[in-house]
């Protein structure tokens, strides 16, 4: 089994019209066994900016604290927030500092950028950033999910049928993969609000 | 064949580990208490290698102990948790150790709280965890008879499930197991359950 592989996880971010939505599973598992079913796998940096990090739970907890410590300092520094295009570099940056002993990690970036204009990226284990306009997928149920966000998704959906899309897509790609599941936590994100839900799909 | 597992109660949070200290096919003792005091409030419940997880968990009680004279109060059990995951991922990259760790304790603000922390450093606060071959036993039955708040005469008729269950299912299963408690009266050992007993030295 590879190693990105071991936890199990699945992650998904897509863009609408003036939000994004990005959405994860809540499996933490050791191979073939489910250690938890509440994990968090996105993090917030700042109100307009969220990262999830698939891969090995153990880098993407470490992973997040280095980014976390990068983005208060920048705040301190510039008294300001990052911007999502600048924090996707920063990320980049910080993968490949560990080229050849990698965090197993792959991240997904989304936040609102200037003028809230959305924006989502994911990158490699070693940073490769792969911008879209639509949306990014990562974790082992990556596959699938590029198939159902494929046909499930329209550009300009509003927040609400954002919701709706991302979540369909989320269970039904997880409902595919052993590694990944025990239901979805989305975030909704528009220029005035967060909204924070909790899915109940196949407890297996 | 260690077993460690450990749940939090109404009040207090309960681990329970083998004993046995086991060397290829050879027992060498069936009575090692694999489960340390880390300070008045906190228990950290161990297994995997011999000597990495008497060296690590001392490590870690010695640090936890030198913050508390430093800074004339003790750590919180999120603290400590996290404190020893950040050694486990410095070490891990470098010269990991092999251990899983249960971290229970108990604070005032926070109550019974109960970590969950992988020997690849992955950090995650649950209400019932374990560790080793026993894990697939014990977690089973954790989640059947399991629920939010059990009283201590449940949590510990829960406990003898879990270990009449690793005793009649699991192969070379371990014969004597120690259960320890914190809860706001501080942490203690709470009972041994043992079928086979060591016999005593005679003394010259």
């Amino acid at each position: 089994m590879s190693i990105f592989e071991y936890n199990g996880s699945a992650l998904v971010a897509m863009v609408g019209k003036n939000c994004f939505a990005i959405a994860s599973d809540r499996r933490l598992g050791v191979q073939l066994q489910t250690i938890a079913t509440d994990f968090q796998r996105i993090s917030k940096i700042h109100d307009k900016l969220f990262i999830g990090l698939s891969g090995l739970a153990t880098d993407a907890q470490t992973l997040y604290q280095r980014l976390v410590f990068r983005h208060k300092l920048y705040q301190l520094r510039e008294e300001r927030d990052m911007k999502p295009e600048t924090f996707a570099s920063l990320v980049s940056a910080i993968l490949y500092e560990k080229r050849f002993g990698p965090y197993f990690c792959q991240p997904v970036i989304a936040g609102l950028g200037d003028e809230d204009k959305p924006f989502i990226c994911t990158m490699d284990s070693i940073g490769a950033k792969e911008l879209a306009k639509d949306f990014v997928v990562a974790g082992t149920a990556s596959e699938s999910l590029y198939g159902a966000c494929e046909s499930m998704f329209k550009p300009d959906m509003e927040p609400e049928e954002l919701f709706e899309t991302i979540s369909q897509a989320l269970l039904s790609s997880v409902d595919r993969d052993c590694l990944s599941g025990w239901g979805g936590h989305v975030y909704v994100v528009t220029p005035i609000e967060v909204k924070e839900r909790i899915l109940k799909g196949r407890m297996d | 064949m260690e077993c460690v597992f450990g749940l939090v109660g109404n009040g207090f949070a309960i681990v329970v580990a083998d004993s046995s200290a086991v060397h290829s096919i050879l027992v060498h003792k069936s009575n090692e208490d694999k489960i340390m005091l880390l300070d008045s409030h906190k228990l950290i419940a161990a297994s995997g290698e011999p000597g990495d997880r008497v060296q690590f968990t001392e490590y870690i009680q010695k640090n936890v102990a030198l913050y508390q004279f430093r800074n004339g109060i003790p750590l919180t059990t999120a603290a400590a948790a996290n404190f020893t995951r950040g050694e486990l991922a410095t070490a891990l990259r470098k010269n990991p150790y092999t251990v899983n760790i249960l971290l229970a304790g108990y604070d005032k603000e926070a109550g019974p709280e109960l970590y969950y922390i992988d020997y690849i450093a992955t950090l995650h606060k649950l209400e019932k965890g374990a560790f080793g071959y026993g894990s697939y036993f014990s977690l089973s039955m954790m989640d059947r008879h399991y629920h939010s708040g059990m009283s201590l005469e449940e949590a510990i008729g829960l406990v003898d499930k879990c270990i009449m269950e690793i005793r009649s299912r699991l192969v070379v299963a371990p014969p004597n197991f120690v259960i320890k408690i914190v809860d706001k009266d501080g942490a203690r050992e709470y009972a041994w359950r043992e079928s086979v007993k060591d016999t005593p030295v005679p003394s010259a």
